[in-house]
């Protein structure tokens, strides 16, 4: 599991704490072999974890037959201190000598870890298998991924059919609650970006249209396209970002502090009380939303031409009406709800897929906001063809 | 040599004072709510202290306060001669290269193995320390701490409470620390367990010379290792001393904590195991005699 979160915590620090006046450092002598013995490896100074790290180098490199290790010089010692001279007994089939008798309580201590020498690293494969190995795990998660989106749904609908026989068991207020965070709190937000897209349509359209002399038909497009695509569309992407991250992000959290199990275990359904109430929501407002987009799109259109090409702001309103069949506002309206289930829906299964860390909060919570609003764009495209065939063109 | 040794951070001077911990007239308070007034606190060198206290008195708070998590209204904290509380920003506290804190669910890097939980605080304050000897320091603390080695490649979302909490001492034991700071060690474990982290909390603090600040509400583990109690109420540490010291007190309070049938129970126990020990040199005295 490669990661930021692991990246930020394993990299090497480039700037490391601040480096300062000197710190003793721990150092060793080697002497000589003398007649059948091998040599003596004399330890200096403090051996503890702050002055090792640079002697364990050299240390590593000696190979003369060392029959002693001395420790006699040695002012402090700790477990680092101990594993050190303990690995360096073992591996050079050495004598320890001269050991204070706190520094031999430690060895001791140390020496008790060191029956089993396992490798502490995660297995991990070589690249030639781990690469299909991902492939493969990724391409049958996918296929699980889609077969338990159905699931999930299923899911839903079956609690709503528990809702529909026991009303009394319908949660109302979450419902309404959710519904002023994902529609009343959206309201700032969607209308100034509905605005300024409508203004901007109208302004290149009427650029290009000029050039036929059509200045007039910037009416038709802006109130075509923002009531029957636009308008639905920006919603369903900005409620994405805004409460289909929200709902991932909470689930998910609820899951990790178990707040979802505990539900379970008191006879809540969390699919009744966390799923259902933020899907509804989002279902119920997203329509309401798209429209209040459109609305405020054709403003900017109507703004952008009473200041830019002389048509009076209220004479650009009217023409609407005229120019715009009402077919086109069902359209937009049809799609609401549709792309409302697809937004929430994300968001509340790559919440409650939650299992292990932090981290997969925030993965799941950006392929919620991803999944969304790819399947709106494409359910859009085939949205527009259904609804040309079927003669609202 | 790749290292220079231009880049080795400074140390703080090895603390050679008697109370590594001094809190002295300590004042906490969120919004109304005062939690410490005036609260003293001095814990000597190479003890364990138990801190005890109704829930909601501001134990963990004073740990927080301790460590420089939490900063208090007024007050001062003195750690290893370091003052805590004159410290403006992080960096100003120096000595965390001296302490190891084990929070109370472990607070583990959930994205990192266990071995590479303990290697975080390695790194940060000993880059030049090897890569090859940063494992083997990780690998024997995790086995010091009595986990088992296959546990040293495990994430934390696959190990069980008691397992965490071992962890999590492991990694606060990553640095030999001085000073140890735990938090409610053995909660949520069995007993057995919870004895069995007693025995390695006391066997580390006995080999290692630390000195341990211990906030519990484990009556055994305070019989079994606490070599000093402080009793948190009525927003101050209303008294400091070993449990006998405390029981002959005539707070209702702490004549409740301690003759409630807990503990008694918890006494009870360490009587059992005091007379035992007793009888088993009885024995060992006698038995060569007998043989006689």
């Amino acid at each position: 599991m490669r990661s930021a979160a692991r990246e930020a915590l394993v990299a090497p620090s480039i700037f490391p704490h601040e480096a300062g006046s000197m710190r003793a450092l721990a150092d060793f002598t080697i002497e000589p072999a003398q007649g059948g013995d091998g040599g003596v490896l004399r330890f200096s100074g403090p051996m503890v974890v702050s002055s090792l790290g640079l002697v364990d180098r050299r240390l590593r490199a000696v190979n003369e037959a060392i029959s002693e290790i001395d420790v006699r010089d040695v002012e402090r010692m700790d477990t680092v201190g101990a594993w050190i001279v303990w690995r360096l007994s073992q591996q050079l089939d050495a004598k320890i000598v001269n050991c204070r008798d706190e520094a031999d309580r430690l060895i001791k201590a140390i020496s008790e870890t060191d029956e089993n020498r396992e490798n502490i690293r995660a297995p991990r494969l070589p690249l030639i298998q781990r690469v299909p190995d991902e492939v493969g795990k990724l391409v049958i998660a996918i296929a699980v991924g889609f077969l338990q989106v159905v699931g999930f749904l299923g899911q839903a609908i079956s609690a709503m059919g528990t809702i529909v026989r026991h009303p009394r068991r319908f949660r109302g207020l979450a419902l309404v609650h959710q519904m002023e965070l994902v529609g009343v709190n959206a309201l700032g937000i969607v209308g100034l970006m509905s605005f300024l897209v409508g203004v901007v349509i109208a302004q290149q359209g009427a650029v290009q249209l000029q050039q036929f002399g059509a200045e007039i038909y910037t009416i038709n497009l802006v109130g075509r396209l923002t009531l029957r695509e636009l308008g639905i569309l920006m919603t369903a992407i900005m409620v994405a970002g805004r409460s289909g991250s929200a709902f991932s992000a909470q689930l998910g959290t609820m899951k990790l502090t178990e707040e979802v199990d505990a539900m379970r275990t008191i006879g809540v359904s969390p699919t009744e009380a966390l799923v259902l109430p933020r899907i509804l929501a989002t279902m119920i407002m997203l329509p309401l939303l798209g429209l209040y987009s459109s609305v405020l799109g054709i403003i900017g259109g109507a703004f952008l031409g009473s200041v830019s090409l002389g048509i009076p702001f209220l004479t650009f309103l009217s023409r609407i009406q005229e120019v715009v069949p009402i077919h086109d506002v069902w359209v937009g309206l049809v799609k609401g709800p549709v792309f409302g289930l697809i937004v929430a829906l994300a968001g509340c299964y790559q919440g409650m897929q939650v299992k292990t860390n932090a981290e997969e909060v925030g993965t799941r919570t950006t392929s919620a906001v991803v999944l969304a609003i790819f399947t709106v764009i494409v359910l859009d495209a085939f949205f527009a063809v259904f609804f040309t065939k079927i003669g609202w063109g | 040599m790749d290292h220079s040794e231009a880049r080795l951070a400074d140390m703080p001077e090895e603390f050679e004072g008697d109370y590594p911990i001094r809190v002295r007239g300590l004042v906490n308070r969120f919004d109304d709510h005062v939690i410490h007034e005036g609260l003293d606190l001095d814990v000597k060198r190479g003890e364990i202290i138990g801190v005890v206290g109704g829930s909601g008195t501001g134990k963990s708070v004073l740990m927080r306060s301790i460590i420089g998590l939490q900063i208090p209204a007024e007050g001062s904290i003195e750690v290893l001669g370091r003052s805590i509380t004159d410290a403006r920003d992080d960096e100003d506290i120096d000595i965390r290269s001296q302490w190891g804190i084990l929070f109370q669910g472990g607070a583990l890097f959930s994205t990192l193995t266990v071995a590479e939980n303990v290697e975080v605080p390695l790194r940060e304050f000993y880059p030049e320390i090897s890569e090859e000897l940063r494992h083997e320091i990780a690998r024997y603390k995790v086995l010091l701490s009595g986990l088992p080695a296959n546990a040293t490649s495990k994430y934390p979302a696959e190990l069980s409470g008691g397992m965490k909490k071992r962890a999590g001492l492991a990694r606060a034991l990553a640095l030999d620390p001085e000073l140890l700071f735990l938090d409610e060690p053995t909660a949520g474990l069995d007993p057995i367990g919870a004895a069995a982290f007693d025995n390695l909390i006391r066997g580390l603090q006995e080999t290692l010379g630390l000195t341990v600040f211990l906030i519990t509400h484990d009556l055994d583990t305070l019989y079994e290792i606490c070599d000093r109690v402080a009793v948190l109420a009525d927003r101050k540490v209303i008294a400091v001393g070993t449990i006998p010291e405390l029981l002959a007190l005539d707070h209702p309070w702490i004549q409740e904590y301690f003759n409630g049938p807990r503990g008694r129970a918890a006494k009870d126990a360490q009587d059992r195991e005091a007379a035992s020990v007793v009888q088993a040199t009885q024995d060992a005295a006698t038995s060569p005699m007998e043989q006689e």
